[in-house]
């Protein structure tokens, strides 16, 4: 069964967003977040697939409305806590 | 989960976990910087465009590129002592055939050589459209390609990602190396433009 992160070919999400200014980061704390998951995964407290499953692994509506770097917050939040580490 | 509050404000919520992240002794402060100077020193697409225009220059460097992305951007020392930390597959555009690169999963990219990728490659709609209906997402980006051209779209995943050696664009004999990787744009590298 596909999970929701599967949306190749599907329909309903609209126009491509091409508002894009070329910054990496529309707010710090986007930055830091990118910054959290990198250096986490590089000390070896997760890895890349285990990373993607818990952003996978979010409730639907959460996955749809949140931002990109909100799904990110919200995996690592979920699977350090999961893994015991915080 | 007992900490996980959604109506606390992001930027909160990102530093109470830097904070016990950090307290944990998960990471340093020293380690989070170094991701981010990481990202802004060496992640660019100026790389990308370096390795394309060495491809027109040098047919044997693009043999190369085509058959081995990663030794071929090792040439470069891109992605460091270690190289890159995926798979790169270089894909080649030539008269009749596009390639497009998406991520329909998530948002894999190569990084290192195409520099953070462009917001609207982490979109619902790129990801889902990218593969059903390239030729009208393209036609978005404002390409529109030669009659009966073929669209090729290439799906990356963690392990494995592609760039687009984009076609050498005509009257561009006269120019060097660097001149060459001038025209590359980022875009081209993903295969939303045409070069």
């Amino acid at each position: 069964m596909s999970r929701v992160h599967d949306v190749g070919g599907q329909s309903g999400f609209g126009p491509v967003p091409l508002d894009d200014d070329g910054l990496p980061f529309h707010a710090d704390w986007q930055a830091r977040v990118y910054a959290l998951s990198g250096a986490l995964r590089s000390r070896g407290h997760f890895n890349t697939d285990e990373f993607r499953d818990a952003i996978e692994s979010l409730p639907v509506q959460q996955y749809l409305s949140q931002s990109y770097y909100e799904r990110w917050l919200a995996a690592m939040e979920n699977l350090l806590t999961a893994k015991g580490l915080i | 989960m007992s900490e996980h509050h959604q109506d606390v404000p992001i930027a909160v919520r990102v530093r109470q976990l830097e904070e016990r992240v950090t307290g944990a002794g998960l990471v340093t402060d020293a380690d989070l910087d170094g991701v981010l100077s990481r990202l802004y020193a060496d992640a660019s697409p100026v790389n990308g465009a370096r390795m394309v225009a060495r491809a027109w220059a040098d047919p044997a460097y693009r043999q190369r590129l085509l058959a081995d992305g990663n030794a071929a951007a090792a040439e470069f020392g891109f992605g460091g002592a270690d190289g890159l930390s995926y798979r790169l597959a270089v894909v080649a555009n030539e008269p009749g055939l596009h390639n497009l690169i998406v991520c329909t999963l998530c948002s894999c990219y190569p990084v290192s050589l195409l520099g953070p990728s462009p917001s609207w490659y982490k979109s619902l709609a790129y990801r889902s459209r990218a593969v059903r209906e390239p030729a009208t997402v393209l036609s978005e980006f404002g390409l529109t390609l030669p009659e009966g051209t073929q669209i090729a779209v290439w799906d990356a995943s963690a392990e494995s990602r592609y760039m687009v050696l984009p076609l050498r664009p005509a009257g561009t004999g006269h120019l060097s190396e660097v001149g060459l990787a001038a025209l590359v744009t980022r875009n081209g590298l993903i295969g939303t433009a045409s070069v």
